[in-house]
C-alpha cells in the first residue's frame, strides 16, 4: 500500500480521530443552535468532513483503501447536496424573504 | 319406478319457460301486442297438448300402476343423500296439470282482451308464463324439494302480478303483504321438509322422491322430536305452509288484498291454481297424514273455521272482487275440510270444479269491471243484465255452479265433501259446512242481484266485452256445468282406482240442496233496491262483518306494531348507536384522536427534529456499543 502522507506516522491515530470527532461535533452543535439556513448548510458540510477525516484516518490500516474511495464518493455527494441545498435556500429566500429556519413552519401539525 | 321413464314430461314445462324468456326479453321491442299475447297463449296451449298426450299414455297403463317419470339430472348429491330434478305424472298430478294448463290457456286468451293497451302488456304475459312454468314444476315434481322450488316460484310470480301496477303504492304494498305472509307459511313448509328428511335419515332412508317417502312413512310415524310424534309435527308444519299459500286461517289475510292485481291474475293465480297448491301438497303427502290422524284433525278444524269465517265476511263486502276473494278463501276451506276428513280425492275434485266456476266468476267480474271502466263497487253497478247480456248469462252459470244447484259442478263436489265429513263423524264440522254452503249461496246471489238486477246505479257507460274475453268465459261456463257430472263419473275413479263407488244418501243431497236454496231465497228477499236493509237494522254487526272482524287490525296491533317498534329500536340503538356509533364512526374517531395527539410532535421546527434525530442516533450508537461490549 502506498503511503500518501508519510509525515502522519508521527501523529497518533487517536489524535486524527479526535480531530474528526471535534469537527463533526462542531458541525452538529452549529446545526442545532444556528438559525440561518446558509450556516446550517455549512454545518452539514462540517459534519460530513468530520466523518471524512475519521475515514481517512482509518484508511491507514494495512490493506484498507476503500475508506478513501468512500471519501471521494462523499465529496461528490456533498457537492450535489450543497447544490440542492443552496437552490432550496434561494427559493426559500424568494418565497419568504428570509432565511430564518424558524420561518419554515408549514409542516406544523 | 325405473321402467316408467317418459321423456315427454319435460316438454310440458318448457314452453311456458320459453314464452317467459321471449316475451320478457324481446317482447316490448320486437313483438306487437297481438303477437306477444298469441305467443304467451300458444306456449300454454302447447303445454296443454303435451299434458293431454301424457294423459293418454298414462291411461294406457294398468289402473294400479299409472305412473310416468322423467328424471332430468341429479340436482343435489351429498354422500348417500341425493335429490333428482325429476318429474312425475300420476293421476293426481295429471289432473292438476290439466287444470293448470287448461284454465291458464283460457285466461291467457281472455287477458289479450283485458290487458289491451296496457303499458306492461308483454311484461304481463311474461309473468303469466313464468307463473305457469313454476306451477307445473310444483305439480309435476317428484320430490318435495323440487316441489318447494315450484312453490316459491309461483309465490314470486304472485308477488310480481299483484303488484303489477306498482305505481299505485297501495297495490305495491298488497304484493308485499302477500309475499311476506307467504314467507311465514313457507318457513313452516321448509321446517316440515327438514324434519321429514331427518326422520328418513334416522331410519337409514336417503331418497326423498314420493315413492320412497310413501313406502317409508312409518319411519316418521315411529320417530319423535322433542317428545312430539314426528309424523304429527311434520304434518302440522307442512299444513302451516299450506295455510300460507292456500290462504287459510290465520294466514288468509293476504288473499283479499291480492285482488289489487289485474283481474285475470286473480282468476288464475288467486282462485283457480296457485292457491290450491296447498290442497295439492296435502293430497300428495297424504301418506304422511295417514300416519298421523291428529294432524288431519288440525286440517279439518282449520279448514272448517276458515270456510265459515270467510263466507261470513263475504256477505257484507261492497267490492265485487273482495266478495269473490273471500269466497275463494271459503271454498279453499272446503277443500281442506275434505282432506281433513281423509277424502283428499274429494278435495281435489272440488279443487277442479272450483277452478272452473271461480275462474269463470272472476273473469265475469273482470268483464264487468272492464265494461264499467274500472268500477268495482257493487253498489254502483246494478241492472247490468240489460247492458251486458253475455256476461250476465255467464255469471249466472257460475252463480248456480258455486251455489251448489244440481246438476252443476259445485253441487257434486261440495256435496261429496259434506258427505265425507259427515261420514267421518265430525258432526259439528258438517253442520258448519252446511251453514257455509247456505252462506255461499247467499253472498253469491247477493253479488248477482247487486250487479245485474234492478236499475243501473252508475254513471259510466256500460258496454259488453269483446269476444276474445267472452269466448274463454263461455268455455269455462260449459266446464262449470258439466264438470261435476264428468268428474263424479271419471275423475274420482281415476284418482283413486280400486276405491269403492260412492253411495250417496238421498237425505244428504236433499239437506245440502235445501241449504243452497235457502241461501238463494234469502238473498232475493233481503237484497232489495236499497241494497242492505239488515245493515241498517244491525249497524254494529254490519260494521264488524264489513270490516272483516278487524282481523287485519288485530294483526296490525299484535304483530306488525310490535315488529315495527322492534325494528325501529334496532335501528335506533344497535344500528345507529353500536354499529354506526361505536364501530364505524368510533374507528374513525379513534384514529383521529391518535393523529391529533401525535401531531403535537410535528412542531414545524426543523431544529427540534434535528435534536430528536440526533438523540435517536446517540441512543442507537449507545445500544450498539452496549451490545458490543456487554
Amino acid at each position: 500500500m502506498m503511503n500518501f502522507l508519510p509525515l502522519t506516522d508521527s501523529v497518533p491515530l487517536a489524535h486524527i480521530v479526535g480531530l474528526g470527532v471535534a469537527v463533526f461535533a462542531a458541525g452538529a452543535f452549529g446545526f442545532l443552535v444556528r438559525r440561518n439556513l446558509i450556516v446550517l448548510l455549512m454545518c452539514v458540510e462540517l459534519m460530513l468532513n468530520g466523518a471524512n477525516i475519521v475515514l481517512v484516518a482509518f484508511s491507514r490500516a494495512p490493506g484498507a483503501a476503500d475508506p478513501q474511495v468512500w471519501v471521494i464518493f462523499m465529496f461528490a455527494v456533498a457537492a450535489a447536496e450543497a447544490g440542492v441545498g443552496l437552490a432550496l435556500a434561494v427559493l426559500i429566500w424568494r418565497r419568504l424573504g428570509t432565511l430564518d429556519i424558524d420561518a419554515l413552519k408549514e409542516l406544523k401539525g | 319406478m325405473e321402467g316408467n321413464f317418459y321423456p315427454l314430461l319435460k316438454w310440458m314445462i318448457l314452453p311456458p319457460l320459453a314464452g317467459f324468456v321471449l316475451n320478457g326479453l324481446i317482447g316490448r321491442r320486437l313483438l306487437s301486442e297481438r303477437a306477444g299475447g298469441i305467443l304467451g297463449s300458444l306456449a300454454i296451449f302447447l303445454s296443454f297438448v303435451f299434458a293431454l298426450l301424457s294423459l293418454s299414455d298414462l291411461l294406457n297403463l294398468p289402473a294400479a300402476d299409472r305412473l310416468l317419470r322423467d328424471t332430468m339430472f341429479t340436482w343435489i348429491s351429498a354422500g348417500p343423500f341425493t335429490v333428482d330434478f325429476a318429474l312425475r305424472l300420476d293421476p293426481l298430478s295429471a289432473v292438476m296439470a290439466l287444470v293448470v294448463t287448461g284454465v291458464s290457456f283460457l285466461i291467457h286468451v281472455y287477458s289479450i282482451g283485458y290487458m289491451r293497451g296496457d303499458r306492461g302488456f308483454h311484461k304481463y304475459f311474461a309473468y303469466l308464463n313464468f307463473f305457469v312454468f313454476f306451477m307445473l314444476v310444483l305439480v309435476l315434481a317428484d320430490n318435495p324439494v323440487l316441489m318447494f322450488v315450484g312453490w316459491e316460484g309461483v309465490g314470486l310470480a304472485s308477488y310480481l302480478l299483484i303488484g303489477f301496477w306498482y305505481e299505485d303504492p297501495e297495490k305495491a304494498s298488497a304484493g308485499k303483504k302477500a309475499f311476506v305472509t307467504n314467507r311465514i307459511g313457507d318457513a313452516g313448509f321448509l321446517a316440515g321438509l327438514m324434519l321429514l328428511a331427518a326422520a328418513m335419515h334416522a331410519g337409514g332412508v336417503y331418497g326423498l322422491d314420493f315413492a320412497t317417502l310413501s313406502a317409508n312413512a312409518h319411519l316418521a310415524a315411529g320417530a319423535s322430536f322433542a317428545g312430539v310424534n314426528a309424523a304429527f309435527l311434520i304434518g302440522v308444519l307442512l299444513f302451516v305452509g299450506a295455510t300460507g299459500k292456500s290462504a287459510q286461517f290465520p294466514l288468509y289475510v293476504w288473499l283479499p288484498d291480492a285482488m289489487a292485481g289485474p283481474t285475470p291474475v286473480s282468476a288464475l293465480i288467486h282462485a283457480a291454481t296457485m292457491v290450491t297448491a296447498g290442497v295439492y301438497m296435502l293430497s300428495r303427502m297424504f301418506f304422511l297424514y295417514e300416519a298421523a290422524p291428529a294432524a288431519l284433525d288440525v286440517v279439518l278444524v282449520t279448514g272448517c273455521f276458515t270456510a265459515f269465517l270467510a263466507a261470513v265476511i263475504a256477505v257484507a263486502q261492497r267490492d265485487i272482487k273482495k266478495v269473490l276473494a273471500y269466497s275463494t278463501v271459503s271454498q279453499l276451506g272446503y277443500m281442506f275440510m275434505a282432506v281433513g276428513a281423509g277424502a283428499w280425492a274429494a278435495g281435489v275434485f272440488h279443487l277442479t270444479t272450483h277452478a272452473f266456476f271461480k275462474a269463470l266468476l272472476f273473469l265475469a267480474a273482470g268483464s264487468v269491471i272492464h265494461g264499467l271502466g274500472g268500477e268495482q263497487d257493487l253498489f254502483k253497478m246494478g241492472g247490468l243484465r240489460r247492458h251486458m247480456r253475455t256476461t250476465f248469462i255467464l255469471t249466472a252459470t257460475g252463480w248456480l255452479a258455486i251455489s251448489g244447484v244440481p246438476p252443476l259442478a259445485g253441487f257434486y263436489s261440495k256435496d261429496l265433501i259434506l258427505e265425507k265429513v259427515f261420514n267421518s263423524g265430525a258432526g259439528l264440522v258438517w253442520l258448519t259446512g252446511l251453514l257455509t254452503a247456505a252462506l255461499t249461496a247467499y253472498y253469491i246471489s247477493r253479488l248477482l242481484i247487486l250487479a245485474f238486477m234492478d236499475k243501473y246505479r252508475g254513471k259510466e257507460h256500460a258496454h259488453e266485452s269483446p269476444a276474445v274475453m267472452t269466448v274463454p268465459m263461455g268455455l269455462l261456463a260449459v266446464l262449470s256445468v258439466v264438470g261435476g257430472m264428468a268428474g263424479a263419473a271419471w275423475l274420482l275413479p281415476f284418482l283413486q282406482p280400486g276405491a269403492p263407488p260412492e253411495h250417496h244418501s238421498a237425505l244428504m243431497i236433499a239437506v245440502s240442496v235445501s241449504a243452497a236454496a235457502a241461501g238463494i231465497i234469502a238473498a232475493f228477499l233481503i237484497t232489495g233496491r236499497r241494497a242492505e236493509d239488515w245493515a241498517a237494522a244491525w249497524p254494529r254487526t254490519h260494521r264488524l262483518v264489513y270490516n272483516k272482524f278487524y282481523v287485519d287490525e288485530v294483526y296490525e296491533a299484535l304483530v306488525l306494531k310490535p315488529l315495527a317498534r322492534f325494528a325501529d329500536w334496532t335501528f335506533r340503538v344497535p344500528d345507529s348507536k353500536v354499529i354506526d356509533g361505536a364501530f364505524v364512526n368510533g374507528t374513525a374517531r379513534l384514529f383521529m384522536s391518535i393523529g391529533r395527539n401525535l401531531s403535537a410532535a410535528q412542531t414545524g421546527n426543523a431544529q427540534f427534529y434535528a435534536v430528536v434525530f440526533m438523540a435517536g442516533l446517540c441512543l442507537l450508537l449507545a445500544a450498539l456499543l452496549a451490545g458490543y461490549y456487554l
